[in-house]
């Protein structure tokens, strides 16, 4: 009798724990075995050479050092991280600069408004792998749709995929058809929480739509603009479906369409083309890339939201 | 005379957003006609309907392809990751949210840090660790991975709703004698419901279109998911369009359908995820 009633005093406040513990516990396991453990042997292996897949000895910076300044392997990052830089910036003026024209537009409620939402965010939902084969395609230089129909107008369409001049370019069109709906309701979204009011009064004080974009929207919608920015910067140096769909591996032609993204996995991975595989140089470049993409991203991060203050 | 110049501008407003509309929509229409017409047809009309509406392309995906089989693999790699999140990520939430011991806030941060990091730089360790484990090449490691990413935002979304639900419910029910269990399945799970319901979409559709991971992970031709399938695929029937439109709609297809029944949850889902 006694010694129930102890055990039952002791075993309430335990029986609890072991049912919170219970609750965390396969979470916390697969967190730790799959994102935690590989994230400091990341960390760790930049530091190794590699012997197939277990890091043999110790090398200090000698990764980094290959990665970045010897010779074929720093011109291949630098040619990479160039073309990053190139999608990034044309990211932010083509797709972003479209996607709040579209938002402001779509702000005006005209006939259609919602369904155009809709129509807008199907690519989104749809496979990069998908939407790469499907711009291969149209952009055939013989009998792809998009040469088909300037030849209706008499022009002789380039080879878009083909020639180091437009290759890049094209690629970033298709990645813009694919994402154009995920900016634009982002940026509607902030618009559409502005208050009816605010917008009231400041066309009857006799503002157009210019000054209204310019003087009362475009501030108020800065924490839309900030992530919008900051996902365009992550998704632009992690870069990888769609060129690997239209470009292939080695971003060809002639390297025009290489990418970080690719380069890293043919580090890593190896390729058809080149057949050494490499996990040491390969982690020294993944640590590189994400601390430029942390750091920056930190950075712009600061700068934004200090920017939305004092708008 | 104000009045005239605004409708102009709103007529030419309407018109440059019906040819957006246009181009958004145009390339998926024409994939969908060419996957019924051959080569010669697709080559010399681009533009036209096709001749008949025939299930030629159809017949030899299903006779010469293992589409349908990545198209099963995809289902089950999904719903299998989906399910998991879910539970894990409920079960986990639900210790922060709805009791307090000493440690919940460093879990809740552990979770929250982990929303932060591209599982994908650590692709190399990553491989090395499930090649240890003997679960390269299976679906089991490929759902572990899913399910390690989708579970940071999850539990913060799930952590988030639920601390909203409020106290006297679970009072009572423990009053009336019911255990921890029962309160969890029977009176507090039921009105999570709707954040189930954006954590289940918000992973979906990444974890359906992923093709990173299962082209490192996975390399048997019957585990392929149809994103990897499709390059396999396509790869064999360079030369014919038609199938390889085919391929294309019958890819795009399951989704889309579920887009279209469910636009609101989806557009909802994915740009909150973006924005969190």
């Amino acid at each position: 009798m006694n010694d129930d009633r102890r055990r039952a005093l002791i075993s309430q406040p335990q029986r609890r724990s072991l049912w919170i513990l219970f609750l965390l516990l396969p979470a916390i396991v697969v967190m730790t075995l799959f994102v935690v453990w590989p994230l400091l042997s990341a960390l760790r292996f930049a530091f190794y050479e590699f012997n197939g897949l277990s890091p043999s000895q110790f090398v200090g910076l000698e990764n980094f050092r290959k990665v970045l300044f010897e010779e074929p392997f720093s011109d291949w990052t630098y040619n990479a991280f160039c073309h990053n830089v190139i999608v990034f910036f044309a990211l932010m003026v083509f797709e972003n600069g479209t996607a709040f024209l579209i938002a402001f537009a779509l702000l005006k409620g005209l006939p259609g408004h919602r369904i155009h939402q809709v129509i807008i965010f199907l690519p989104v939902v749809l496979s990069s792998v998908i939407v790469g084969f499907l711009w291969k395609l149209f952009l055939h230089p013989m009998f792809g749709l998009v040469n088909g129909a300037l030849a209706l107008i008499d022009i002789q369409g380039p080879a878009w995929l083909g020639s180091e001049s437009t290759a890049l370019g094209s690629i970033i069109f298709a990645n813009i058809w694919h994402w154009l709906g995920f900016p634009t309701l982002v940026l509607l979204a902030g618009m559409q929480r502005i208050s009816a009011e605010v917008i009231e009064a400041a066309r009857l004080d006799g503002a157009g739509d210019y000054v209204l974009l310019r003087r009362i929207i475009w501030p108020l919608i800065a924490p839309s603009v900030t992530i919008v920015c900051i996902l365009t910067f992550i998704g632009s140096f992690n870069w990888f479906e769609i060129p690997y769909v239209m470009a292939g591996l080695t971003g060809s032609p002639g390297g025009s369409t290489d990418v970080l993204g690719l380069y890293f996995y043919r580090t890593a991975f190896g390729s058809v083309s080149s057949g050494i595989q490499d996990f040491g140089q390969g982690s020294a470049l993944a640590v590189l890339m994400f601390l430029f993409v942390a750091g920056f991203s930190f950075v712009g991060l600061r700068f934004l939201r200090r920017r939305e203050i004092q708008l | 005379m104000k009045n005239s110049s605004e409708w102009f501008k709103n007529g030419s407003i309407q018109a440059l957003l019906v040819l957006n509309a246009l181009i958004m929509l145009y390339p998926l229409v024409v994939m969908v006609l060419s996957s019924f017409k051959k080569n010669a047809e697709i080559f010399t009309a681009p533009f036209a309907l096709p001749e008949s509406f025939g299930f030629d392309n159809l017949q030899k995906v299903w006779d010469q392809t293992n589409f349908v089989r990545y198209m099963l693999n995809s289902l089950g790699v999904t719903a299998a990751s989906i399910v998991l999140i879910l539970v894990f990520g409920t079960m986990a939430a639900y210790a922060i949210a709805r009791y307090e011991f000493r440690w919940s806030g460093a879990v809740l941060m552990f979770f929250i840090s982990g929303m932060t990091i591209p599982l994908k730089l650590a692709i190399i360790p990553l491989f090395i660790q499930l090649d240890t484990l003997h679960l390269v090449d299976t679906y089991a490691g490929l759902v572990l991975v899913y399910v390690a990413m989708g579970l940071p935002s999850a539990v913060f979304i799930m952590t988030g709703f639920l601390r909203t639900l409020p106290r006297e419910l679970e009072e009572s029910a423990r009053i009336d004698g019911a255990n921890e269990l029962l309160i969890m399945l029977k009176i507090m799970l039921p009105l999570a419901r709707p954040a189930m319901v954006i954590v289940a979409i918000q992973n979906a559709v990444p974890i359906w279109n992923d093709f990173f991971f299962p082209l490192i992970l996975i390399t048997s031709d019957d585990l392929k998911t149809l994103p990897q399938g499709l390059t396999v695929f396509i790869g064999e029937f360079t030369t014919d369009w038609g199938v390889m439109f085919t391929g294309l709609t019958l890819a795009a297809l399951p989704i889309t359908l579920l887009y279209i029944v469910l636009s609101k949850q989806f557009i909802a889902g994915i740009t909150q995820g973006a924005v969190k």
